[in-house]
């Protein structure tokens, strides 16, 4: 007899359970303003990325086309899997000295892995992380990009 | 007119018979391949084959000085990906007898429990899909969002943060990050509610866990289970309650241990911890003392000559790392005791004897992440 009894009340609370989770599904198909779905391809020109987001290693330029970059090679020794390639150039001063300077700052981005260690080993915070995330392209050579912009030269400050 | 041939009919049920599990599987959650031996339904035999994903971590570390490494640690268990950075931040830290400022240590405590709450909230997504409830993978990843935006605003990524380093932080904390963890805590309390009423008491559910896949608290030790997963048969193994690191010797929080040793106290674990993170959180977030966010290190980090162990406990159990170093700014060894890989090691001797749609339960409620078993 009290098999019997179990019998039923498994049947009973195998049910209840059944729609208890089913009110939980319920409530959301009732409730759509709780839809929580991004329109993403759509809502390309209004989305914007948190200030912090690592999209990829730029270089910032001023408006007269200057950036900060003293071509040390910090952020080349720091980078985990080559991908910071620094090629410099040595200019003739006016004292008659030789002086280091930033020729290409190559950055291939098809071998980064974001840790950040360039940009915060960098002496002169010449890097900076950059919002843009749609890097996929048909060309793989299009993946490594020249940072320093072409014809800039490097801050007054900085040099000296 | 054809010829009828007659074959010898073989019964299958007698025979043995191995079927690949694997490598692409949508059970195993990932490139693990497991060779199933049945007999009929039932599981003889299994063997897991392992190095699908194997990257050479361990290898790779040896040509890396130590900043370098953190990044490949990530990379691990990349569920708990802060938890592992933190387990060689403490090692270095340990070695140079560092005293990173407090500010560091309540940060990254919080950031770890954020961490197991998500980690875990991605197990009770793919366990619920597993059991063939595709509704809790939607509601799992969707609470999980909120806190993958929360580590977004503040360290700059969703997955992959190497947001700490040897000795403090890569940088502070955003100036919302407490309000808006605080805002989760209050949603997650109601969210987890929902967890219970879908998936916890189903009735279908507590059928195909309860009593399956029994792992005995001597054969825990033995296999080296650790984390929810050894708790789950009775092995207090929390590493944050026996061999404290951050800030957890001052939270109050109690160590979740069930008995039963089945499927469903392994599920329960989980969802348990989460609550006990929640806990933790609460205590520790608004108190973050004022300071700096790293201590003051070397430019190139050298490690004296010598072994050092640390370990932590990650998402999954217990994380060692244990690294030799002959006073290079590289290290000469460097070996991960990752938890993934020793519970996987029990998986034979539990599944024997289930039927196969027990085994993919069980392998469930282990909740393994296949780049930590390869590294």
């Amino acid at each position: 007899m009290n098999s019997f009894f179990q019998y039923f009340a498994d049947i009973f609370n195998g049910v209840k359970s059944l729609l208890t989770g089913m009110k939980v599904t319920g409530r959301y198909f009732f409730s759509p303003w709780e839809i929580v779905t991004q329109q993403y391809p759509e809502n390309r020109k209004t989305l914007k990325m948190y200030d912090r987001f690592k999209g990829e290693v730029i270089m910032p330029h001023t408006a007269n086309n200057e950036h900060r970059c003293t071509g040390c090679g910090i952020c080349e020794t720091n980078c985990p899997n080559g991908s910071i390639e620094i090629i410099q150039d040595k200019i003739d001063m006016p004292d008659g000295k030789k002086k280091r300077i930033i020729d290409k700052h190559i950055y291939h981005l098809s071998m980064c892995t974001f840790c950040g260690l360039c940009i915060k080993t960098c002496p002169s915070d010449a890097l900076a992380w950059g919002q843009e995330f749609e890097h996929a392209v048909f060309d793989r050579t299009k993946l490594t990009k020249i940072l320093n912009k072409p014809g800039s030269s490097i801050l007054k400050d900085i040099s000296e | 007119m054809k010829e009828v041939i007659n074959l010898p009919v073989k019964n299958i049920e007698e025979e043995e018979y191995h079927i690949n599990m694997g490598p692409q599987h949508p059970s195993t959650h990932g490139v693990l391949r497991l060779v199933v031996s049945l007999q009929g339904e039932i599981v003889k035999s299994l063997k897991p084959h392992c190095g699908y994903i194997h990257r050479g971590i361990e290898k790779m570390c040896e040509k890396d000085t130590y900043p370098q490494i953190i990044h490949l640690t990530d990379r691990m268990d990349y569920l708990s990906a802060h938890i592992n950075n933190h387990a060689v931040c403490l090692l270095v830290e340990k070695a140079l007898e560092v005293e990173v400022p407090e500010r560091v240590k309540y940060i990254r405590t919080i950031v770890d429990e954020l961490n197991r709450i998500a980690s875990h909230q991605l197990w009770w997504c793919s366990f619920g899909m597993d059991m063939g409830g595709l509704t809790c993978f939607f509601y799992g990843l969707r609470d999980r969002e909120k806190i993958l935006d929360i580590f977004e605003e503040s360290f700059g990524s969703r997955l992959l943060h190497s947001y700490y380093t040897p000795g403090g932080l890569m940088m502070d904390i955003h100036p919302d990050f407490q309000k808006n963890v605080k805002v989760f805590i209050k949603y997650f309390r109601k969210k987890i509610k929902d967890y219970d009423d879908l998936l916890s008491g189903n009735v279908i559910m507590q059928l195909r866990t309860k009593g399956v896949g029994v792992i005995s608290k001597e054969d825990a030790i033995s296999f080296g289970m650790t984390g929810p997963t050894g708790r789950g048969s009775g092995f207090s193994c929390d590493v944050r309650k026996h061999h404290p690191y951050g800030v957890y010797e001052k939270v109050q929080f109690n160590e979740i241990v069930r008995t039963e040793g089945d499927t469903l106290a392994r599920y329960l674990n989980r969802m348990d911890e989460m609550r006990e993170s929640m806990n933790i959180i609460e205590q520790l977030i608004d108190n973050i003392p004022a300071g700096d966010y790293t201590a003051k290190m070397k430019a190139v980090i050298k490690l004296p000559a010598g072994e050092y162990f640390q370990r932590v406990e990650s998402a999954r159990g217990e994380l060692g790392v244990y690294v030799v170093s002959d006073g290079n700014k590289t290290p000469f060894r460097m070996k991960f005791r990752t938890p993934s890989f020793s519970n996987l090691s029990t998986l034979d001797y539990v599944s024997r004897g289930c039927k196969i749609a027990d085994l993919v339960a069980i392998g469930a409620s282990m909740d393994y992440v296949i780049p930590d078993i390869d590294r």
